[in-house]
């Protein structure tokens, strides 16, 4: 019985130390700047929740420390049978306190007249939860799951229903709160009335709806647009990645292997480089636009920017996807079916046609479903290139930070994007479901494919080459971009804009960080690196939760961590923003918010890591080590990690690669003291300054590279020669295969 | 390692169910301190679900579950008194042997030099000292096996679990490790409880046989009074081979039954039989093949086939085809011989149930 009184005891005291020690509201300065203890315990914003109720005046934190005091006489005096009981009691009622005055009293005092008229008007209202609030909070869901525990729940193992707990408490406070904060907020007035106008205004709004291009005259309304390009970069990436996948296995193309190398670009690529290269290139001041109308006497034109634009830049961000997940299909495909159709008197071409093609049905429509989505939430391409002619997830950007800012029409915006990806994802799932004739199987499958047919494996090859060499230019041209005086007008080399970026002097004896890139590219890394270990460690005990335990809800708490996949960056951002500006929690401005972001936008490709990982480990050896006196936690730290060390370098890869690369949250995210380096350099496009643009972002593909070497040093190899039950799960170079196939936006 | 803590085991009305499904009905089971007691039956009839059951992997759904006199019903694996020997060992392939054993005094909190040493010292136990240096994958099955064990009996628990602990190795091997984890148990004398679904391996290990038969107890007892006095048919015909065929009680004298089968008149130990009918046991070597105008029971055999050290034999006769196996090697009968069927004293029982 000493364990249960040991985690009681130490949830106990935890809610003291929430209580009495720490300041139970936010400090404004930061919590972390730690100079709230000079006024502690009895400044007005600093005081700890025992000062704010009895000298402040918030006497409804009594509710909270007689629920503790509670707690605290149930561990002592209840017998053994009802406690467990008690302290679920106990610990769900905290919490939903907590959430509920959370809710009611904010700064003005009640928010819902209901509050005045039972207990009258309040003398002061409350700001949002600080330090004190949040570890009460841990400490009444502490004291819920030991309650369970000791009423046997889940083997009577507090650690795991604790960390179930904790993870639901936390995907519903940092994925589902948020975008139900933006569907509340579509139909609120500043103030936070209910004013549904705006919303109704919006939904009806042509610009949004209009169908003109169709009937003639006019451009077509942004949903519309949004949904034409996502449907031609789906088809167009599919289109080229079959035939990426096509020449990869199944000619005699002499560079195979350079072609897998294409994979690993786009993870490594934050995502409006692409179209900052197609500027350099076909903008009106590029090298191939000067070249051309200095050739043929034609006015520059503007046809880059736009769909068009953006649909070039898609295809070349998103078609190495495509042919990472297609190239497995193509794989797939058993040799004996065809060697079969052939026997049976079908030509080459009718193999393909009729057996071939068929059998990759399900795989091609996941490839065209990931590029409608990817295209769907891609931001840093339409906003380099959008020009005027926007799609959902600039005019999301722009509703809030533009000229007149509408939070309610990006709300609107934002729930018709979410219902695009959303329905895109479902049809998926369902139309996948009973549909996979994987032809993988475990029988030794002798044969070869047959070749192609002839004139397909010249299609293909006349696609796949001259794209080849694009994607190749484009990308010469990330490189050399950064070393170019002006495009167009001075072509001659320059370390200048490197210089801007990234000069130091030494002052002092010590080094003076002089470039313009520095501030924020040192917070990009100190987030990244924050954030990458987070994300790996809820995404991997996620996936442990989902292989290993069998609890009530796992099906749906899984479908809901992957469905937050489909929720596009610019939602999330949006839906942030709307979240945690005010009270109950209010982190809008503080790197807390950024960190928040990626790990949960992160997460689920952790999850996807590690549950394919963790099937490979026999359960039988966490078993074995909880019969040897090993609690879960231990299992956790002992046996499971040092099996899972491939999981772990990929999932701290993404994670980081994704903190650093990605755009479309962190653009409403970010704040003048915690910028971060996409966003600064979308501003340096803006501003025309594409030449630091370029250099900043190749150095971002450097830095990159060294980083993920770095990663895989410092987690180690497995140690298990010779071990065949465990056949190494996702090794490092299949990341990019397990984490883009699942990215989503 | 002299000073192992022994306990009781006491299963009281277990149920386990796995949604719908109900793996166990209403288990009761007291095991004796020092005893060795088998869980034996065929595939899915829940040997392993009431071990892990007592192991705490898995909870039961209804009734306690007592070890060394406590209530352990709620408690979680790893805070219960007990260890368990895997059917796949289950030792962990990124630590060394050593490592694998040192694990579990570790967790109970034990200093590391402490529990090196006696791991060292429970290696020795199981003559692998010397190999802790080693990874388990450079180890042969049988090594691993015993590493196994001694990575169970180091935490010197009340009980100790086996689940198949033999399957993996091949047929000789299986019998030198039995004894030796026979040996190791009263050298010892720790509870243990063994799953196996080989009846040789249970009656060669076991104090007491426990037979399960579709999440339920069929017969319970010492080796010899399951192999000599089987409950049910099943249970005879599980428990080595058996021919089970109808026969007819014709008087009770004291202790002993006289049954008729056909012609044939033999007297068995009663077992509480009364007159009429009822089914008769016959394990396959307790039956005298005789030429055919010996009188008693007739038959015709059917089949013959030459094992070596025995002929097993295929014979048709009124109660049924019966299936002999005659030491007699000498003297070969083809098919179609006409015979006359005589009983041994042992080896034959009326089935009441
Ligand atoms: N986790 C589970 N979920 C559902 N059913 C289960 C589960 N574990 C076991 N069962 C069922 O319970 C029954 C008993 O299983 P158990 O593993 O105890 O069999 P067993 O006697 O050990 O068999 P074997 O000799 O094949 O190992 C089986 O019918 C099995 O299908
Ligand atoms: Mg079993």
């Amino acid at each position: 019985m000493e364990h249960r009184d040991r985690r009681v005891d130490m949830a106990l005291g935890l809610g003291l130390a929430g209580f009495v020690l720490l300041p139970w509201y936010r400090i404004d300065e930061g919590f972390y700047a730690f100079r709230w203890p000079a006024q502690f315990p009895f400044g007005a914003e600093e005081a700890p929740a025992l000062v704010q109720m009895a000298a402040q005046g918030r006497w409804w934190l009594a509710v909270v420390a007689a629920l503790l005091l509670a707690a605290a006489a149930v561990r002592f005096a209840a017998p053994a049978v009802s406690r467990g009981r008690l302290l679920v009691a106990l610990g769900a009622a905290g919490m939903a306190f907590l959430v509920l005055q959370g809710f009611a009293i904010t700064f003005g005092g009640w928010s819902w007249d209901i509050g005045e008229a039972l207990f009258g008007p309040l003398a002061t209202g409350q700001p949002a939860m600080g330090a004190g609030a949040v570890l009460v909070g841990l400490t009444f869901l502490f004291l819920f799951s030991a309650g369970l525990a000791e009423q046997g729940v889940m083997k009577g193992d507090f650690f795991v229903i604790a960390a179930i707990a904790l993870l639901v408490a936390l995907v519903a406070v940092f994925v589902f709160y948020p975008v139900l904060s933006m569907f509340v907020g579509s139909v609120q007035d500043f103030d936070g009335s209910f004013e549904p106008s705006g919303f109704m205004r919006n939904i009806r709004d042509p610009a949004i709806w209009s169908l003109d291009c169709v009937i003639g005259g006019g451009r077509c309304g942004v949903a519309w647009r949004t949904l034409w390009l996502a449907l031609m970069t789906a088809t167009g990436s599919t289109v080229l990645g079959l035939a990426f996948a096509l020449v990869a296995t199944r000619t005699r193309f002499p560079f195979k292997k350079g072609l897998r190398l294409l994979t690993v670009l786009p993870i490594i690529t934050p995502p409006f480089v692409i179209g900052l290269a197609l500027i350099l290139l076909f903008g009106r001041a590029g090298v191939v636009t000067t070249f051309l109308s200095d050739l043929f006497g034609v006015e520059p034109g503007r046809w880059l920017y736009g769909l068009t634009g953006i649909w070039i830049a898609q295809m070349l961000s998103f078609t190495p996807i495509s042919f990472l997940v297609l190239i497995g299909v193509v794989e797939g495909v058993s040799p004996s079916m065809e060697e079969a159709s052939q026997t049976l008197r079908a030509d080459r071409w009718r193999t393909f046609w009729h057996v071939s093609l068929p059998l990759m049905k399900p795989g091609l429509a996941n490839a065209f479903l990931i590029g409608f989505i990817e295209s769907m939430a891609d931001f840093g391409n339409p906003l380099v290139l959008g020009g005027s002619h926007g799609v959902l997830s600039t005019e999301i950007f722009f509703a809030v930070v533009g000229a007149q800012t509408d939070p309610s029409r990006a709300a609107v915006l934002a729930i018709v994007l979410l219902c695009f990806t959303l329905s895109a994802f479902l049809a998926q799932r369902l139309w996948l479901t009973g549909r996979n004739f994987a032809t993988v199987t475990g029988k030794g499958d002798g044969g070869v494919h047959p070749a192609l047919p002839r004139p397909l494996a010249i299609g293909v090859n006349a696609l796949v080459i001259p794209w080849t060499a694009f994607t190749l230019v484009v990308y010469g041209m990330i490189l050399v971009g950064g070393f170019v005086n002006t495009w167009g007008l001075d072509n001659s080399l320059t370390f200048a804009h490197f210089e801007r970026a990234f000069s130091f002097a030494f002052r002092d004896g010590s080094i003076a960080w002089t470039g313009v890139a520095w501030d924020s590219f040192w917070t990009t890394m100190m987030i990244a690196l924050v954030a990458a270990p987070l994300t790996a460690a809820v995404g991997l005990l996620t996936a442990y939760l989902i292989v290993r335990q069998r609890f009530v809800g796992r099906n749906v708490f899984e479908f809901a961590l992957m469905m937050s996949f489909a929720i596009p960056g610019t939602v999330i951002g949006i839906s942030y923003i709307m979240a945690f500006n005010l009270p109950p929690l209010e982190m809008t401005g503080t790197a807390l918010i950024l960190i928040a972001c990626f790990v949960f936008r992160n997460m689920p490709v952790g999850v996807r890591g590690g549950v394919a990982a963790m099937t490979q480990i026999d359960a039988s050896l966490d078993e074995a080590s909880l019969t040897l006196r090993a609690s879960s936690w231990r299992t956790i730290r002992h046996v499971v990690l040092p099996l899972l060390r491939p999981a772990i370098v990929a999932a701290l890869v993404y994670s980081f690669v994704r903190a650093i690369t990605s755009i479309s949250a962190v653009v409403f995210l970010v704040s003048a003291k915690y910028n971060m380096a996409t966003a600064y350099i979308v501003g340096l496009v803006e501003n025309g300054e594409y030449g630091v643009a370029i250099a900043y972002s190749s150095m971002l593909i450097v830095v990159m590279l060294v980083v993920i070497a770095g990663f895989q040093l410092a987690v180690g190899e497995r140690r298990l020669r010779r071990e065949t039950r465990i056949a190494a799960p996702a090794a490092v170079r299949p990341l990019p295969a397990e984490t883009i196939k699942e990215k989503i936006a | 390692m002299n000073g192992l803590k022994t306990g009781s085991v006491v299963f009281e009305h277990v149920r386990k169910t796995f949604g719908t499904f109900t793996a166990i009905h209403d288990l009761s089971l007291t095991i004796e301190p020092g005893t060795l007691v088998t869980l034996l039956g065929p595939s899915g009839c829940g040997k392993t679900t009431t071990l892990r059951m007592l192991a705490g992997l898995e909870h039961p759904t209804d009734g306690r579950i007592l070890i060394g006199g406590k209530d352990v019903t709620m408690l979680p694996a790893n805070e219960r008194d007990v260890s368990m020997v895997f059917q796949s060992y289950a030792l962990f392939p990124h630590m060394t042997v050593i490592e694998n054993v040192a694990y579990g005094l570790e967790s109970s909190g034990l200093r590391k030099t402490e529990a090196r040493e006696k791991a060292e010292a429970g290696l020795a136990l199981v003559g692998l000292a010397g190999f802790g240096a080693r990874l388990p994958a450079e180890l042969s099955g049988g090594q691993q096996q015993r590493v196994a064990v001694a990575r169970a009996l180091v935490l010197e628990p009340q009980v100790l679990l086996l689940d198949e602990p033999l399957s993996n190795l091949d047929a000789r091997l299986r019998r030198r490790v039995r004894t030796e984890i026979r040996e190791l148990q009263q050298r010892l004398g720790f509870t243990a409880v063994y799953v196996t679904h080989d009846q040789e391996e249970a009656l060669a290990v076991s104090d007491r046989i426990v037979v399960m038969v579709e999440g339920r107890i069929a017969q319970e007892g010492p080796p010899r009074a399951l192999y000599e006095s089987p409950a049910s048919s099943f249970i005879a015909d599980f428990m080595g081979e058996a021919n089970v065929v109808p026969c007819e009680v014709v008087g009770v004298e004291g202790a002993e039954a006289v049954v008729r089968l056909g012609a044939l008149e033999h007297r068995v130990p009663g077992r509480a039989a009364r007159p009429g009918p009822a089914k008769l046991a016959i394990r396959p070597n307790a039956i005298r093949l005789a030429p055919a105008d010996d009188g008693g029971l007739k038959g015709l055999v059917r089949h013959a086939a030459y094992l070596g050290d025995h002929v097993e034999y295929e014979v048709e006769t009124e109660v049924g085809t019966l299936y002999v196996v005659d030491p007699d090697v000498e003297r070969s009968l083809a098919a179609t011989t006409p015979v006359a069927i005589g009983l041994h004293n042992r080896g034959v029982a009326i089935i009441t149930a």
